[in-house]
């Protein structure tokens, strides 16, 4: 045991122990009490109970021993949050993680002749480039729109339902959307009929460039809100 | 608290439990010796939790897991330290290991009635080193991917179902998605649950017999609680220290280039505590069809040796030759080991592996430079397939350098720092330095006198004892000298005014290794009129060089080019007027008569590789082509390969800012 005695602190620089440590050395007092006398009949705790009751005669020697213990559980609680800490760190990467804006955020969708005259709307892939970790993938679908044409003028709407984010369908029977996940109604302008959706269905900006591209800003947004927040 | 404890306490007896665990006596006292076991519950817990969170980033598949790896490598926040802890740790364990079994062993631990906890220790050491060859591969980069195919090739040695057990283990016969789903199974999943069980096991044993004190005991007696603890804390410590020193001396931990079935690595080597049966399989008594016996049969009686030791122990003979057969390996496998990495460093083939290092630290950083730039759209490797600057010198390499040279040598050379003097250069080729440092110099590669072109083996400059400051590079030599121009700059402005010196026309570094050196661009005009030249004439070549390596659009030369395009346009006319290339050359305008090859373009990608395809077309040497094979014309190489090498002589590729390559 000699090989603990550089670490003896005079008593001003034992540290205010916590109350863990108070705990745990209260424990031990118990159980060295308990061992001592249950196990009276084992040749171990009869080695056991000498060494106690001779070390216990020494007179600060209990203090060294809470600050020993003090330590161990210091270094111990060290070492052991080192490899929590890095796997942690890295588990937050995502929050941490910025989206690559890639230039203003429009997609050309399709062309105006592509969309029906009449006012039904319809479904068109979103073909961009999208980063996936490592990948970088170009021109593949990143989700769906629904474009549709009032008084000549093109309007555009997600298909992501802004309740939980199912996927919205076209009723071609009745004329409406729907979304089949927990039942919520909407006009072809995307306001609610019913349902428990919190906010109508998004809108999305459109420019119409080179007099018949349709360009749309694509963007995803956070479901729940009474009023659309982009997802970044 | 307390009162908070003993509710906690009443429910669930911890408190006895933890007396339990906490106050185990140690006869003797506590002592240092005893901490290995606990090191090495502590990193496996460590590598059960970092590899339970690097398990969240790693994709195990071939198309993905060098991607992954390099995502949480290089490019997730504190990535590096998770993926270097585990790495690292990894490497401790053989030590903790081989610690823990020598202090079982010489203490006689191992001994009656400890048998059957000194085998799970056994078999224990055998999963752990069994997690660390599986780890090996899941990176998969070349450096795992061509070690590991050594290892899974041996299980075929194994006698009547070898062929079977491989197939199994690699998931078919050739090496692919499943050999990395299988591993990783292995590795995260088969592996680590058998091992919680024998650690389980090999506590609870170790309990019911208690710590065997190391003799003579001096001391008295103590608990494990704190006196022991402590001590294990502190070594725990002290490993974790040393672990993260090298996470962060590595900043992590190295990933080489994307594993390559089409690419050799010479340097593949298993890690390094697998060394000694590695280069124990090399030992001449194992050749042909007796290696089985240095792969299997052996490794396997000596295990089964080991297994051996609790009976051989129970004499006192038996134990000191137990003791005495661990300190011989020991010996024998430090010493093999030794002779792995001399071999590697120093012996007849030591040129080609270090340089095998080089060129792998070149591609995996490109890959890594490229993966951030481009992103990557199918696979690492992909972006390696189709990089100029990594594909354009292997095929020089291959299919030019037996005539060209590409700044003396054939393109895949490595630039090493410059040696200050004769001595500096003599110190980094030592075997000694060999051993350790990256900036060593093996004497079969080459070196020059600062400023001069011609490269001579390190060992003739050394031999030749001139003092003075020598570039450095690792590089092949060869057997014969050049005998076609050096397209180092090729088409660049000095490469053209050196084309234009007579002098130089004529050397070995541009025609004088060809049949031009007697054609009529040397006789007629460089020798008979250029040497003639007076001062405005001069002038006036000087601009027709710019103007003619303007035809190249080189893109390092962009913006002078564009700052000179006054200068240039005289050029132009000069070239046409007053020196009149076009008596001899086409330029701009089509010219059937004339025989010297086409000036319009000339260095450009298309004319590189119009030229390389069929250097007989018309436009080029239809009379008078010396030796150069048509290489689009006879299929030797594709549009795009030849695309590949024109973008790299014309440095046309991506360049990282502060890229650390030099070169
Ligand atoms: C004693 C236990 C273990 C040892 C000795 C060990 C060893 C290794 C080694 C040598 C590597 C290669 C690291 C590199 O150089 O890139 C590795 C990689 C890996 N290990 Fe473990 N490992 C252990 C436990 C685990 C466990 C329990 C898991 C998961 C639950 C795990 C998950 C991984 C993963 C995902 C990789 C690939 C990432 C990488 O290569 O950096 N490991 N392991
Ligand atoms: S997700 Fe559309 S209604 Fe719930």
């Amino acid at each position: 045991m000699d090989n603990n005695e550089d670490i003896n602190p005079d008593s001003s620089a034992v540290p205010e122990q916590d109350s863990v440590v108070e705990a745990i050395s209260n424990i031990d007092s118990d159980i060295v009490q308990e061992v001592s006398d249950e196990n009276a009949t084992s040749p171990v705790a009869c080695r056991l109970s000498e060494v106690e009751t001779s070390t216990e005669s020494e007179e600060d020697f209990g203090e060294r021993r809470g600050f020993v213990k003090f330590l161990c559980i210091v270094i111990g609680g060290i070492v052991s949050a080192v490899p929590f800490g890095a796997g942690i760190w890295a588990y937050l990467n995502p929050l941490t993680r910025e989206k690559e804006g890639s230039g203003d955020g429009f997609v050309k969708i399709t062309t105006l002749d592509a969309i029906p005259a009449d006012g039904t709307p319809t479904k068109f892939s979103v073909i961009s480039d999208k980063e996936d970790a490592w990948n970088k993938f170009k021109n593949i679908s990143v989700g769906a729109i629904y474009l549709r044409k009032e008084d000549g003028k093109v309007k555009a709407l997600h298909t992501v339902c802004p309740h939980l984010g199912c996927f919205i369908d076209y009723r071609s029977i009745k004329n409406d959307f729907f979304c089949p996940c927990h039942n919520s109604n909407f006009k072809l302008d995307g306001s609610i009929v019913s349902g428990v959706s919190p906010r109508p269905m998004d809108p999305l900006k459109i420019e119409i460039r080179n007099k018949v591209e349709v360009w749309v800003k694509f963007q995803n947004f956070q479901p729940g809100h009474d009023h659309p927040i982009p997802l970044s | 608290m307390k009162t908070l404890i003993n509710w906690f306490d009443h429910r669930t007896g911890f408190r006895s439990l933890t007396k339990e665990v906490l106050l185990e006596n140690i006869p003797g006292g506590s002592r240092w010796r005893y901490v290995w076991g606990s090191t090495l519950t502590f990193a496996l817990f460590v590598q059960f939790i970092t590899g339970l969170f690097l398990w969240m980033g790693y994709s195990a598949s071939s198309g993905d897991a060098w991607e992954s790896v390099n995502y949480i490598q290089n490019e997730m926040t504190g990535g590096w330290l998770l993926r270097g802890i585990h790495h690292w740790m990894a490497q401790a364990m053989p030590i903790l290991l081989l610690l823990h079994l020598m202090q079982v062993l010489v203490d006689g631990a191992y001994k009656a009635p400890r048998e059957v906890n000194f085998w799970f220790g056994v078999i224990l050491l055998k999963l752990v080193l069994a997690l660390s060859l599986t780890g090996y591969l899941l990176p998969w980069d070349q450096k795992g991917y061509w070690a590991t195919k050594v290892a899974t090739n041996l299980a075929n040695l194994v006698p009547f179902i070898g062929p079977e057990i491989q197939k199994l283990v690699v998931g078919g016969t050739e090496y692919g998605h499943h050999t990395l789903t299988r591993f990783f199974a292995l590795h995260a999943g088969v592996l680590p649950a058998l091992i919680v069980l024998l650690v389980i096991g090999h506590i609870y044993l170790f309990r019911r017999h208690g710590i065997t004190p190391a003799e003579p005991i001096k001391k008295k007696d103590a608990f494990f609680w704190p006196d022991q603890v402590f001590k294990d804390a502190v070594a725990c410590l002290a490993v974790m220290a040393t672990v993260l020193f090298f996470v962060i001396w590595y900043h992590g931990a190295h990933l080489s280039s994307p594993a390559d079935p089409s690419e050799p690595f010479s340097a593949a080597r298993p890690d390094w505590y697998f060394l000694y049966l590695f280069q124990f399989l090399k030992l001449p008594a194992f050749a042909g069809d007796k290696e089985v016996w240095g792969a299997i049969y052996i490794p396997s009686m000596f295990v089964g040796l080991i297994c051996l030791m609790p009976f051989i122990g129970k004499w006192k003979v038996g134990h000191f030759f137990n003791v005495g057969v661990m300190f011989a390996f020991l010996g024998g496998a430090g010493a093999l080991t030794y002779l792995a990495k001399h071999e590697d460093v120093a012996g007849p083939n030591s040129a080609i592996y270090l340089k095998a290092l080089l060129d792998n630290e070149r591609d995996a950083r490109r890959a890594i430079e490229l993966a951030r730039h481009e992103g990557i759209e199918s696979t690492a490797l992909n972006l390696l397939k189709t990089d100029p600057k990594t594909q354009g010198p292997k095929l020089f390499a291959q299919h030019c350098a037996s005539c060209h040279r590409y700044d003396g040598h054939d393109g895949l050379a490595h630039s090493l720092p410059d040696a200050k003097s004769l001595d500096e250069l003599k110190q980094r080729t030592s075997s000694l330095n060999r051993f350790a440092s990256s900036n060593s110099v093996h004497p079969d590669w080459s070196a020059r006198f600062k400023d001069s072109n011609d490269w001579q083996t390190v060992e003739a400059i050394i031999a030749a004892n001139r003092e003075g400051t020598f570039e450095v590079i690792a590089g092949n030599q060869f057997k014969e000298a050049p005998s076609a121009p050096d397209l180092k700059g090729f088409a660049s402005r000095q490469w053209i005014m050196d084309l234009l010196r007579p002098e130089i026309y004529i050397s070995k570094r541009f025609f004088g290794g060809t049949i031009h050196k007697d054609g009529d661009m040397y006789r007629r005009f460089l020798n008979r009129k250029v040497t003639k030249y007076d001062e405005e004439e001069k002038e006036m070549l000087k601009l027709v060089a710019l103007a003619l390596s303007a035809e190249a659009k080189l893109p390092l030369q962009a913006d002078l080019d564009k700052a000179d395009a006054e200068l240039i346009q005289q050029g132009v006319d000069h070239l046409i007027d007053d020196i009149s290339c076009i008596n001899c050359h086409t330029f701009q305008e089509p010219d059937p008569d004339v025989e010297g090859p086409d000036l319009t373009g000339y260095g450009s990608r298309q004319w590189i590789i119009e030229f390389v395809k069929n250097p007989e077309h018309e436009k080029f040497y239809p009379e008078s082509n010396d030796r150069m094979p048509s290489f689009g014309k006879k299929n030797i190489l594709t549009e795009k390969e030849i695309g590949l090498i024109a973008d790299w002589i014309r440095d046309d590729y991506y360049k990282a800012p502060n890229s650390p390559i030099t070169h």
